[in-house]
């Protein structure tokens, strides 16, 4: 599948293989994403959406045997290029992950952690960051009288919000959501989904989805995978409406997968 | 054989299984309980107030057995601080890094089998490359012994609670471009942190007892020292001496110091449990 002309695209992935030792999770992808808009992952477990979402950030590099090939270009680098550097590469592009990973320390910390890493920020100018974030995260009414206790003490839908106020509080370019909202209940989904609305205004979203209801709600583009390939890539409503392969319908519609 | 036959013979499994299960608790209770009790018998009259505030005496005269009390505290403390820092970073090493290279798999085996090492062997050891050659016994020799002792109860229990944390938490903060050894100390270390105090406080009952390794390094002293570079008096040695004696005021001696330590060890155990469970129910 080649790439959909796309308004205005963000990032560019080119050709992009993935391996895991040997086994070849993803095979020649090709897509754009566009700026300030959702793009979603969808397909069946083990078809490489996650890989593919993780490859943005070279997430993989924590592990030995994984290794990609291609390129992904932001801002005209490529991401996957080793003399990129990984840290600030990170700095541009957020990441939400399944299960709500918030870290052992009070949730002020939590948010204060990542900022820490690139800014030097005075006391003043450090509690207005955290404010921002936790807003734009829909958190900072519920956590403002008690920003010096424990992150892990909050519910699992505040835990992941709290995630994704830590993500946005470096002021990244791009937000990749790994089915962030997998591990929440309806109410909690509703929010994080509300809230993914709104983010877009800001960020450019990559979300990897179990649920093809979420991604034909949130998404404005959408990408079907299937066993590494890239089965079809465009506009949400069309995909879901009157998709072009024949793989796709009987996905969507429920008769395989 | 119909449905409820199958049952019935799975409930009468059950229930003998269950019954073997709790004889051999009971068992095992049993003997420890009985220990216990004897200690208690024997150790609380002889727990008197002279016990802390005198030396260990000649046969046939009063004393107590401060000395051994706080040579065995200086050698104790000084073996956990040497042997902590060593212990944890290693354990952090292996748990952190390990998954790449010869050197952790191989660092791992041999850790294992000091960890099973019998602590004579330890004793013996640092007799050979420390006490003969300063040509006498130390405390030095006996914190440097429970030192080795405590380095691989450390790296074992470090390791495994690192390992206990979800890598979606390490993840999450290399996600945010955080550098390895800012994710080690602010996220993981911190994620794991009572399970390794825990592995400490456990390492601190093991060598407070141990009487094997001193025997060849700090041997004993009859009279008060703080002196770590000379022989030292410890708890262990003492009961060890004063409880083969024929002389009965020295026995009554060895069972209070045996009482002495099966309490602060029991403590120490109780306390890291329940900081343990503390660390497992906020998470």
């Amino acid at each position: 599948m080649s790439t959909e002309t796309i308004a205005n695209p963000k990032v560019f992935v080119k050709d992009l293989n993935f391996f895991y030792g040997n086994y070849r999770a993803l095979k020649d992808i090709n897509l754009n994403i566009a700026e300030k808009m959702v793009t979603a992952f969808i397909g069946p477990s083990g078809c490489g959406k996650s890989t593919l979402l993780r490859t943005f950030n070279r997430m993989y590099q924590l592990y030995p045997k994984q290794r990609a090939t291609g390129e992904i270009l932001l801002d005209g680098a490529n991401v996957l290029d080793a003399k990129q550097d990984l840290n600030m590469l990170r700095a541009k592009i957020g990441m939400v992950f399944q299960k709500p990973t918030p870290f052992p320390m009070s949730i002020y910390d939590n948010i204060a952690f990542g900022v820490k890493l690139y800014e030097s920020l005075s006391k003043h100018d450090m509690e207005a960051r955290v404010e921002w974030a936790l807003k734009k995260a829909a958190l900072w009414t519920e956590v403002k009288d008690k920003l010096k206790q424990s992150g892990t003490g909050l519910s699992g839908g505040q835990q992941q919000r709290l995630c994704i106020a830590r993500a946005i509080a470096v002021k990244p370019q791009v937000l990749l959501l790994d089915e962030p909202t997998s591990a929440l209940d309806p109410i909690s989904t509703a929010h994080i989904e509300k809230l993914i609305d709104e983010l877009k205004e800001d960020f450019t979203i990559v979300i990897v989805t179990h649920n093809m209801q979420q991604a034909a709600r949130v998404s404005d583009y959408t990408a079907y995978m299937y066993l590494g390939d890239l089965i079809e890539f465009g506009e949400t409503s069309t995909v879901f409406t009157n998709p072009k392969r024949k793989e796709t319908e009987d996905y969507i519609t429920g008769r395989f997968g | 054989m119909n449905k409820f036959d199958l049952y019935t013979r799975r409930r009468i499994v059950n229930a003998a299984g269950l019954a073997v299960s709790v004889l051999a608790m009971a068992f095992g209770l049993f003997w420890l309980c009985w220990i216990l009790w004897t200690l208690l018998e024997h150790g609380l009259p002889a727990l008197t107030s002279t016990v802390f505030t005198q030396m260990t005496p000649p046969p046939g005269s009063n004393g107590g057995l401060l000395n051994a009390i706080s040579g065995s505290l200086m050698m104790t403390v000084l073996g956990t601080i040497i042997g902590t820092p060593i212990g944890i970073l290693a354990g952090t090493y292996l748990a952190e890094f390990g998954q790449r290279g010869w050197m952790a798999p191989i660092t791992r085996f041999i850790n294992d089998i000091l960890l099973s090492a019998p602590s004579i062997v330890i004793g013996l050891f640092v007799y050979e490359i420390y006490v003969v050659h300063v040509k006498h016994f130390s405390g030095w020799a006996g914190a440097l012994a429970l030192a080795i002792l405590v380095i691989p109860i450390v790296i074992r229990t470090t390791e495994n609670m690192l390992r206990l944390v979800p890598s979606t938490l390490r993840e999450a903060a290399a996600a945010l471009g955080a550098p390895q050894w800012k994710i080690i100390n602010f996220v993981t270390l911190r994620a794991a942190r009572a399970g390794i105090i825990t592995g400490v406080m456990l390492a601190i009952a093991r060598i407070s007892g141990e009487t094997a390794p001193l025997l060849f390094t700090s041997l004993n002293n009859q009279f008060w020292s703080s002196n770590m570079d000379q022989p030292m008096a410890n708890l262990p040695v003492v009961i060890f001496q004063f409880a083969m004696s024929p002389y009965e005021d020295w026995q009554r001696l060895a069972w209070a110091g045996a009482l002495l330590i099966t309490l602060s060890v029991l403590t120490l155990n109780i306390v890291a449990r329940v900081l343990f469970r503390q660390s497992v129910t906020t998470h």
